[in-house]
């Protein structure tokens, strides 16, 4: 019972917030990009163990791709993205819509495939070597993206603005993230119940044993980061039509911002739980917003020393110290040590 | 009867040191077969060797008729061949029940059939293998917080869990409460017996081989020493040699 009220409630602020925060519409979009990034990461970094530094790659990639489609399908790419000012390009509103719905599906699907092509390759990495190798990825793809003249290099893309009233297209964008953020908690929630999910954790615990067993760890390790890539590109692919206008470095591929954020998230809310992104995404976007307005000049002081500190004092996130204190709560049992029997 | 593993002439060395000499013995189909010998005589390596842990230096491993030493250790397990490993290993975050379910044998699932959650009847027979090895009453308990020999068994009863068609165990026995070690050994011969599963069982302590195996190999300084049955080998002076040279 107590359940379903707070679950009414989300849904209740969900659908109202941009209503009852009328001008926090986009900060609350982004909480959601937020969030869905911070699932995305946790759903391999946390639940399998492969901390990956490059899925910002995906976002990077889903934008690109969604662009493109969008662009490609009304006009010519080269000579678009080349255009001077004394050349418009308008976008009737089907070609809009049809090219943001297009493009963005079509984001998740590019970045779900690239996801099996760069793992099959990175997954013999462990450990360091994983997310470095991940993290190389990235930052080539950014260098390699922005010297690609078709696609607009170092210069970027700009799509249409959204064709009616522009509050109006931030409350659409706004649950665009919002449904693929509700789809993805709902996704994974129901994930790590089923035997894969059981998999990946035995992956992350001890993937050596995990072979021994029989368990065919590359074609899950391949399935979990293709399904994690696949949301991390829809939400690119939405972030492009948002931003309006992106750069390859600043803002696609934007390893050392939302690539690092994504992981911060994440660690500051617990690793490996279905919750703690998502409480990580909500304080790290709280503090980010605060610190970036009130703590100017300072904030990527303020943000070193959050990241410090987690590591430091809550290695396991929130929920990994509410796990501690409140294990009954994630049905976790511990026999005390004296009631442990001497025999066996 | 037909064997189910052949080794034929495996060699292996680290280095200078000559681990396992031109070691060939066959494992009955449906048996239990022992390997024993002093420590550091080659029989963990042995086991590694079969299993695909390690390439091997020459010669042949053959499971149910088929090549399997150049195989991975994932090809192998698949082909219904598993191990247990002497340190143990069981994923010790997670409670006793989730490693069973972990342990499900995923070689028979395609990748559709593992978005399925576990079933009633995956839950009803980790519990029974629970019960079957005596960790029943230990069940939500994490698998960490479980004694070394807790572990043991609950990795005996995790590669139950997996159905496999053979079962290579190394020292079963050890870290066992001495007080626990026959109702052990009864549970490996059902194990045999009720499941049909092969065993090949690395174990240092005479007394329990000779009550488990049906037949039993002596491994000595990485050679093959003696092979026989439980009587042969108890009378066998230069296994009885072997032992005490080594104690
Ligand atoms: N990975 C390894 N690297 C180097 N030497 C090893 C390795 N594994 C085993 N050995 C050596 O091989 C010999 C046999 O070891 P092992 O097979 O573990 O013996 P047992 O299981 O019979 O006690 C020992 O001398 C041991 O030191
Ligand atoms: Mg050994």
């Amino acid at each position: 019972m107590k359940r379903l009220a707070f679950y009414a409630f989300l849904i209740f602020f969900t659908l109202a917030a941009p209503f009852l925060l009328p001008d926090y519409k986009t900060q609350l979009a982004t909480l959601w990009l937020m969030i869905i990034v911070a699932i995305a990461w946790d759903m391999t970094g946390g639940q399998m163990g492969y901390n990956s530094l490059g899925n910002i790659f995906f976002y990077g990639t889903g934008m690109y791709v969604a662009a493109l489609i969008a662009i490609a399908i009304p006009f010519d790419v080269g000579e678009y993205t080349n255009a001077f000012s004394d050349k418009i390009y308008k976008f009737t509103d089907t070609e809009y819509f049809l090219g943001a719905f297009v493009g963005i599906l079509g984001a998740g699907v590019f970045c779900a495939i690239s996801a099996l092509v760069i793992g099959y390759i990175t997954f013999g990495l462990r450990g360091p070597y994983f997310a470095i190798g991940t993290l190389g990825v990235a930052i080539a793809a950014g260098e390699l993206v922005s010297n690609w003249e078709w696609a607009g290099g170092g210069q970027g893309i700009s799509l249409p603005v959204f064709p009616y009233d522009l509050e109006l297209g931030k409350i659409m964008f706004y649950y665009m993230f919002a449904g693929t953020g509700v789809v993805l908690f709902l996704f994974a929630r129901w994930l790590y119940k089923t035997r894969f999910g059981a998999a990946i954790n035995a992956i992350r615990d001890d993937e050596e044993k995990a072979e021994a067993m029989g368990i065919h760890t590359l074609r899950y390790k391949l399935t979990a980061w293709s399904m994690s890539a696949f949301f991390v590109g829809v939400a690119g692919g939405i972030s492009a039509f948002q931003l309006i206008h992106f750069e390859p470095l600043e803002t696609a591929y934007q390893t050392i911002n939302l690539g690092i954020f994504m992981v911060v998230c994440v660690l500051l809310g617990g690793k490996g739980t279905l919750w703690g992104p998502v409480i990580g995404a909500i304080l790290f976007h709280l503090f980010k917003e605060v610190t970036w307005n009130y703590l100017l000049g300072w904030q990527w002081v303020a943000l070193g020393v959050l990241i410090v500190v987690t590591v430091v004092y809550f290695k396991d996130g929130i929920t990994g110290w509410l796990k501690l204190v409140r294990p009954e709560w994630f049905g976790i049992r511990v026999e005390a040590k004296s009631q442990r029997s001497p025999a066996s | 009867m037909t064997s189910i593993i052949e080794v034929d002439e495996v060699s292996k060395t680290f280095g200078g040191v000559i681990a396992n000499n031109g070691i060939s013995l066959q494992v009955e189909h449906g048996c239990i077969t022992g390997l024993i010998g002093p420590n550091g005589s080659g029989k963990t390596t042995l086991f590694n060797s079969i299993v695909g842990y390690h390439p091997i230096d020459s010669g042949s491993i053959k499971f149910e008729n088929e090549e399997i030493s150049k195989k991975s250790v994932q090809e192998i397990a698949r082909l219904g061949l598993i191990r247990t490993f002497q340190q143990t290993r069981i994923y010790s975050a997670m409670n006793c029940v989730q490693n069973m379910l972990i342990s499900l044998p995923h070689r028979k699932m395609k990748l559709s059939e593992s978005f399925h959650r576990h079933t009633g009847s995956d839950f009803d027979k980790a519990d029974a293998l629970l019960d079957f090895v005596g960790l029943y009453e230990k069940r939500f308990l994490t698998a960490g917080s479980l004694s070394f020999g807790q572990q043991k068994l609950l990795e005996f009863a995790m590669a139950l869990m997996n159905e496999p068609t053979a079962l290579l165990l190394d020292e079963p026995t050890a870290g066992i409460n001495p007080t626990l070690i026959n109702g052990l050994i009864e549970r490996l011969k059902r194990a045999n017996s009720e499941f049909g599963i092969t065993l090949f069982v690395i174990e240092h302590n005479m007394r329990v081989i000779m009550n488990l195996a049906d037949k039993i190999y002596c491994l000595a300084h990485g050679e093959l020493l003696a092979q026989g049955s439980p009587d042969e080998i108890r009378n066998d002076p230069r296994v009885i040699d072997a032992y005490l040279g080594a104690n």
